[in-house]
């Protein structure tokens, strides 16, 4: 059978080793470090003090203008310190607030909604003052997301399960486990845009996944495709392009074809702070990799420790080398394993030393297989050698900026050129001149 | 950790290959016709491709260590320019032409260019070319007929490759000044040339020819391999032959299509000069637009040019291309709109009436 795909893209080995795995909620952590910026977008302004008493779900920091969320403390107990600690993502210290538990994980009082009685902009209020961003890694504010202007009316909203990520199966189980909350959450979604088409989009080698969607779906609105497997097919202009065909245009946004994508976490976080209103204050990730003992998924609350996380999970195995928050084709190597668990981290691979391949560089030979895999359908050969002698005007012609920076160039470089990296590099010039 | 974490920059896993792999496979594939030539032309044609590729990884040594470069000899590319050069060679050749040849190539086309993946032309062609201009007698005459099987009836020209024959034939037929009988004996060559046994011949390497291009099976064999591999592109080797194939099937040669495929240096240089990464384009309309180039050059060359062989010339020529042709075959971005296209129309307008 033919699966849904785009053009170009990699198939790395999906090494998903956890994918029987449920998720496995932690204990409570002693701390939590909670940056003010885990989005994209202004960071938010602490609005406790030190010594505060605080409660599990208390706003403790809130949202700069539009573009933007709020923070709440994920455990009960006391603000600590408000300093800057390291932030995985930054790469640099960030300013975080500090709480320690006092055991007892007192929420704050909540009240049930039914979302069919609520205005549509009342839900969003409600998505904003949650603190949802999207949790496939990107971190956008999902309240953004989801207020498009008139003149872009949306038809069909994508739900994302495609998790091309090797060793990534977070959101694999949470569509296994939180099913029916998913396909809720998306008639909440689809109600706020006033859409009538929902596609939930999965990659074909998660079958037991589509079963149990195409068994629960009762609302024809709603339709499962299966998907290619294959990178970037999460991209959210890879998907909607192999769901709908369609082609975001260059520079615009999904919203410009009619198309709002949301991450099926994402998607299990709106349903929890609508119909629960619970904020998001904690995430599943999976931790994976031959550099710890236990790989599995796990439930932790947000500023979570990694190194709490890990140590929950058997500890690292030994010759562990190289930590990557994130999957091990866009993560991030962090330098120190005292980072906190943010909203959009999507999993921790632990990588031992012997697997950590840093290859001489060597001078690209034009095998086009860069071109050939680019989803985006750039030259980044060309764009790299550009990039290294700092002629960033041509990078600027050959449409440096329409990079989505997935990294399939690198990866099948046989040059072991770090094409990925120059293109991130000259955009950043690019930007800063701008 | 107690130990220092790795920080490194992502993608943090990478595909299995290199390009050391990329070469050695490219080797590997020549390897089927280079056996077959040993067993048709005996040990003096290893010779010729041992000096060859000697002289390549020689040379190129010698340079990186002069230049201060890093030492990359056991890359491969070395050894592929050496073989492809002695491939190229007629097979009496004396023992100082690959070397000579081998030394133009590596020295000349490729490190004083910057070294592999700067060099704009192929350096085995390159080296061609150039024993080709510097010594022609030697390259053209020194045949020797294979000791398994000639073409036979002709005695008179059997040493000669099938596509000397072929322009000598119709050179013949072409001269008013002919006599009767060796207009009688062309078309007679030109009749055999083109029978089944003449394919055949040429198909399984039972004809006069270079070392590396008698037998079209055996570098096909090769061919497969790399395809399989995908270490080539299939749209060069496809685009060249069919090109060369639809034109001669079209223009009147004097002889069949098949003839033209299966003979000279076409299927070596289709499916391993011209496909070499470095000098053809890296855009999938730039590959088509190269092989089809290459093909019709070889046309030109065979049916109106001085020599009766056009394949080298042909990717030369197009090799020296290659540049322009990725810069006008850009590939279409993703997401490009008609919106996004009338404004640069209107901007062109706009500066149009400025």
């Amino acid at each position: 059978m033919l699966y849904k795909t785009f053009k170009g893209g990699i198939h790395p080995q999906t090494n998903k080793a956890t994918d029987k795995k449920k998720i496995k909620p932690l204990p409570l952590p002693e701390r939590v470090v909670i940056p003010v910026s885990q989005h994209t977008g202004k960071p938010s302004t602490p609005i406790v003090k030190l010594g505060d008493k605080v409660k599990t779900g208390q706003k403790i920091a809130e949202a700069e203008g539009f573009v933007s969320v709020p923070q709440h403390s994920s455990i009960s107990g006391e603000v600590k310190e408000i300093a800057h600690y390291p932030h995985p993502v930054l790469g640099r210290d960030a300013l975080s607030i500090v709480i320690e538990s006092d055991g007892k994980d007192k929420w704050i009082k909540r009240k049930k909604h039914d979302y069919t009685k609520l205005a549509r902009s009342e839900i969003v209020e409600i998505i904003k003052n949650g603190g949802i961003v999207g949790l496939g890694g990107a971190a956008f504010p999902t309240h953004v997301k989801l207020s498009p202007p008139k003149e872009k009316p949306i038809d069909t909203l994508i739900l994302n399960g495609a998790e091309c990520e090797p060793y990534l199966t977070v959101d694999h189980r949470t569509m296994l486990e939180r099913t029916e909350d998913i396909i809720k959450g998306a008639k909440i979604i689809m109600k706020v845009l006033e859409c009538d088409r929902c596609i939930i989009a999965i990659e074909s080698n998660k079958k037991d996944a589509i079963e149990k969607f195409k068994n629960l779906i009762k609302d024809e609105r709603i339709e499962v495709f299966t998907l290619k497997v294959k990178y970037p097919q999460g991209e959210e202009r890879q998907i909607i392009k192999a769901c709908l065909k369609r082609e975001v245009p260059s520079g615009g946004l999904p919203m410009d074809v009619g198309v709002v994508v949301q991450n099926v976490g994402t998607v299990c976080a709106i349903y929890d702070a609508v119909h629960r209103d619970i904020p998001l204050l904690e995430r599943s990730l999976t931790i994976s990799g031959s550099g710890v003992k236990e790989p599995q998924n796990v439930k932790v609350r947000i500023g979570t420790i990694l190194k709490n996380v890990i140590d929950n999970c058997g500890g690292y195995a030994d010759g562990a080398g190289k930590i990557i928050m994130g999957g091990p084709l866009m993560g991030i190597a962090q330098y120190t394993d005292e980072v906190p668990i943010l909203k959009a981290t999507s999993g921790i691979i632990v990588q031992t030393e012997d697997e950590v391949s840093i290859e001489e560089e060597q001078p690209c030979i034009r095998c086009s297989r860069c071109v050939d895999v680019c989803p985006m359908r750039l030259l980044p050969c060309e764009i790299a050698s550009y990039a290294e002698h700092h002629n960033f005007d041509k990078c600027e012609e050959l449409d440096i900026m329409d990079c989505k920076e997935c990294g399939s160039c690198s990866f099948v470089c046989p040059a072991k050129r770090n094409i990925a990296h120059l293109v991130k590099f000259a955009k950043n010039e690019i930007m800063s001149k701008k | 950790m107690e130990e220092k974490l790795i920080v490194s920059i992502s993608p943090h896993i990478r595909e299995d290959i290199s390009i050391k792999r990329i070469m050695y496979s490219v080797v590997v594939a020549l390897l089927p016709a280079l056996f077959f030539s040993i067993y048709i032309f005996r040990m003096k044609v290893l010779t010729i491709v041992l000096l060859s590729i000697g002289a390549a990884v020689g040379s190129e040594t010698l340079c990186q260590y002069l230049f201060k470069r890093k030492i990359t000899i056991t890359d491969g590319s070395a050894v592929i320019t050496g073989i492809l050069l002695a491939f190229n060679l007629p097979p009496d050749s004396p023992f100082w032409l690959p070397i000579v040849g081998s030394i133009f190539a590596v020295v000349i086309a490729k490190q004083l260019f910057g070294g592999l993946g700067y060099n704009f032309i192929n350096p085995a062609l390159a080296g061609r070319a150039f024993l080709m201009a510097s010594w022609p007698k030697i390259m053209t005459h020194a045949w020797e007929i294979p000791t398994h099987g000639t073409l036979s009836g002709i005695d008179a020209i059997t040493s000669a490759t099938p596509l000397t024959v072929l322009k000598e034939a119709k050179g013949i037929l072409a001269d008013p000044l002919s006599s009767a009988q060796s207009i009688a004996t062309a078309k007679q060559a030109l009749f055999q040339l083109g029978s089944k046994t003449s394919l055949s011949n040429l198909f399984f390497g039972s004809v006069g020819g270079c070392i590396g291009e008698t037998s079209a099976l055996f570098l096909l064999i090769g061919a497969v391999f790399l395809l399989v591999k995908k270490y080539i592109d299939w749209k060069i080797p496809l685009s060249y032959i069919g090109t060369v194939f639809i034109l001669t099937l079209f223009i009147p040669t004097g002889i069949n299509s098949l003839f033209h495929i299966l003979s000279g240096g076409l299927v070596l240089g289709a499916f391993f000069m011209a496909t070499d990464m470095v000098t053809s384009p890296v855009t999938p309309k730039g590959r088509w637009i190269f092989g089809i180039g290459c093909g019709a050059i070889t046309v030109l060359i065979r049916l109106w040019g001085g020599y009766p062989e056009g394949v080298s010339y042909s990717i030369l020529l197009m090799n020296c291309a290659t540049p322009l042709i990725d810069i006008y075959t850009k590939p279409k971005k993703f997401g490009v709109v008609k919106k996004k296209a009338t404004t640069e129309e209107n901007t062109k307008e706009k500066e149009r009436l400025d």
